[in-house]
């Protein structure tokens, strides 16, 4: 049971960073319709901006979570004017071009910010300091970090935040509307341009934040290390049903928890002989297999196919 | 009539003697080619599912995959240093001939795209990318990890000592010496690749022109009126994959032979996106377009080397030379694409106009 809970914390915080990330690619794709593959690279971008922060930062005698605390807000401010440009220079003059388009765009954009990190932070792994007292926290048994603890936390705030953002304020509706129909909205009075460059802005902050946290939890900074929970979160979406918010989060919990227990059970229930490194093709056949039940993904809702 | 034969004629006698042409500057210029020629095929393959029928797979590389190991399986020497009773079964060794492995390989994969296919046939757009993309990650996984507790794919290692191809008892590993004349074993490959892909432009034109390509291209622009005019979407959205995974089948053995060793790290996602990207950037759904895209990227690395050792220099030797080139090749996607939103050479459009850029925004 310990060890049931250890996984399941585990799996909890691996989901709440994927939500964090999936949420970005959710309301992308949600209000323009494009896969926006440079995501991963924007948590990446934000997890280095804090690790050149924290670590020149080191000396200077401040604890260490004081130090965490202040690279995020420097982080969120570079990746959001990031993602700003990114929208600006590579998708919006695609914006009426055939749909696949913006996608090599995109990938591009990626390939090209991974590029950039190498030339910056030179290709070799880091590792990020251990800012929070590692010691773990005991439940009774079952034994849980403060940076799970504080991960958990912090993912709620968000969350609970960008819920009152698009439901409650006047921008949270204008992108509401855009969403719908980015023409009619546009008559209402709504800028859609304006709506758009937004969404990438929120979506990087979430991003950024996403990033400090990975890299906080797992310990080491790179210029690769967007491209995994990117196309993790990437998949958390589509599993809770692209373009709907509560479903990102979802999908992102059910993968995240997916992956974990796969990995810690895998190879004792098959006697060994597929190991935790078959977590990845677990968490997809969950995917392919929840896909093929409810194509609309689980928490999406059935769109009826436009004439 | 008779000046587009002449045309025609020339143009085939210079892809044929191109390689003993530019072996003068090195056989890596061959090897380039040849490389080239295989990504074409690819794209061409990829072109059926993405271009014609409108399917955005991400995880095509998985069928090239399923091809190149079915091929190192068959051909080379792991299997029967693995199991003794296969050892027992072929004494001389494992040594299929082509004739066997490639149509199997094919399909293999013909069957692996349609595998895929079927669950996903209610899927649209950009849930079904992601189901591909998770299904070539899934590929890739067995691959690296096959080796416990029967070694069968030799993990991340991979395999190695794969035989070439030896056709009419014409053995490709080796230089061919016909009269005074040595052809070393790349244009051999070259022109294997050559031939392949002409076969499968033809093919592929006869097939846009067919019933079935133009009921791709009706599953592509509208699948509802598409099914309204009786067409039966899912069997052809089947054949789609099926088609295009028998091109990734068939480039995936060629792909063992010519390098002799295949390892998962070949068969990688950023390897799908560029197919992808090749198809997309060169012109989605129009033959040109797709095979101008594929030798493009493909070449496009190769010659940036040269490129990138005088940068190099500027800068100081600070930029590697590998780093240039691959920012080289992402500013070239993206200025590409924004130049040319539709691809470098889209397909005409036929009786329609344009949609003018005025009213779209």
């Amino acid at each position: 049971m310990d060890y049931f809970l250890e996984l399941f914390f585990g799996g909890l915080t691996r989901g709440s960073i994927y939500a964090l990330i999936a949420l970005g690619y959710t309301m992308v794709y949600g209000i323009i319709g494009l896969i926006n593959f440079a995501h991963g690279e924007v948590l990446m971008i934000g997890a280095l901006v804090s690790w050149t922060f924290t670590t020149a930062m080191a000396g200077s005698g401040m604890p260490g979570w004081v130090l965490l605390l202040l690279s995020v807000p420097l982080a969120v401010l570079v990746c959001c004017a990031l993602n700003f440009s990114i929208e600006k220079i590579a998708y919006r003059p695609l914006r009426s071009a055939p749909r696949l388009s913006p996608l090599i765009t995109a990938i591009g954009m990626s390939l090209l910010l991974q590029t950039l990190a190498m030339i910056i932070w030179k290709p070799n792994p880091k590792p990020f300091p251990t800012l929070l007292p590692p010691d773990p926290i005991d439940l009774g048994g079952p034994v849980i970090t403060i940076t799970q603890c504080l991960i958990l936390g912090l993912t709620v705030v968000i969350l609970s935040a960008l819920m009152w953002l698009v439901n409650r304020t006047k921008l949270g509706r204008a992108m509401r509307a855009t969403a719908e129909n980015p023409r009619v909205a546009g008559l209402m009075g709504v800028k859609p341009d304006f709506v758009i460059s937004a969404t990438f802005v929120i979506g990087a902050a979430l991003a950024a934040v996403a990033g400090i946290m990975w890299a906080a939890n797992y310990g080491t900074v790179q210029h690769t290390m967007g491209f995994l929970p990117g196309l993790k979160a990437f998949t958390a979406a589509v599993l809770g049903g692209i373009g709907n918010l509560a479903g990102a989060v979802v999908g992102a919990l059910v993968l995240g928890l997916v992956e974990a227990l796969g990995a810690g059970y895998l190879g004792e229930l098959t006697g060994g002989v597929f190991g935790s490194h078959y977590a990845d093709v677990f968490a997809f056949a969950t995917l392919i297999l929840v896909l093929t039940l409810r194509p609309q993904g689980l928490l999406g809702e059935r769109v009826a196919d436009r004439a | 009539m008779k000046n587009k034969f002449a045309v025609f004629l020339v143009c085939a006698v210079a892809l044929v003697a191109l390689p003993l042409f530019v072996q003068q500057f090195g056989q890596g210029w061959v090897r380039i080619l040849a490389t080239a020629l295989l990504y074409t095929l690819l794209a061409l393959g990829l072109n059926i599912i993405v271009g014609y029928a409108g399917l955005l797979d991400l995880g095509y590389v998985a069928f090239y995959a399923v091809g190149a190991y079915m091929y190192a399986l068959l051909a080379s020497p792991h299997l029967t240093e693995t199991f003794p009773w296969i050892a027992a079964m072929f004494p001389k060794g494992l040594h299929m001939p082509i004739w066997v492995v490639v149509p199997l390989g094919a399909g293999l994969a013909a069957l692996a795209g349609v595998l895929l296919g079927t669950p996903v046939l209610k899927l649209r757009g950009d849930y079904l990318a992601i189901v591909t993309l998770g299904f070539g990650e899934i590929i890739r996984v067995f691959m690296n990890n096959l080796e416990h507790p029967v070694n069968i794919t030799n993990g991340p290692r991979g395999l190695d000592r794969i035989d070439p191809f030896t056709i009419f008892g014409v053995n490709f590993g080796k230089p061919l010496v016909v009269g005074g004349f040595s052809i070393a074993s790349v244009t051999l490959y070259y022109w294997l690749f050559l031939a392949l892909v002409v076969g499968s432009v033809v093919l592929c034109h006869r097939l846009e022109l067919s019933r079935i390509g133009r009921a791709w291209m009706a599953i592509r622009e509208d699948e509802i009126a598409a099914k309204a005019m009786g067409i039966n979407t899912r069997n052809m959205k089947l054949l789609a994959f099926g088609m295009g995974a028998t091109f990734g089948g068939v480039s995936g053995s060629m792909f063992a032979a010519f390098q002799g060793f295949v390892s998962p790290e070949s068969f990688s996602l950023m390897e799908s996106i560029m197919i992808v990207a090749m198809v997309v950037l060169g012109g989605m759904g129009y033959l040109p377009g797709v095979i101008l895209g594929a030798l493009l990227l493909s070449a496009l690395p190769e010659v940036l080397r040269y490129v990138a050792g005088p940068l190099q220099h500027l800068t100081d030797g600070r930029l590697d030379a590998s780093i240039l080139r691959q920012l080289l090749i992402a500013l070239a996607m993206i200025v590409i694409m924004l130049l040319r939103p539709r691809g470098l050479m889209p397909p005409p459009e036929h009786g329609k106009a344009a949609p003018s850029p005025a009213t779209a925004k």
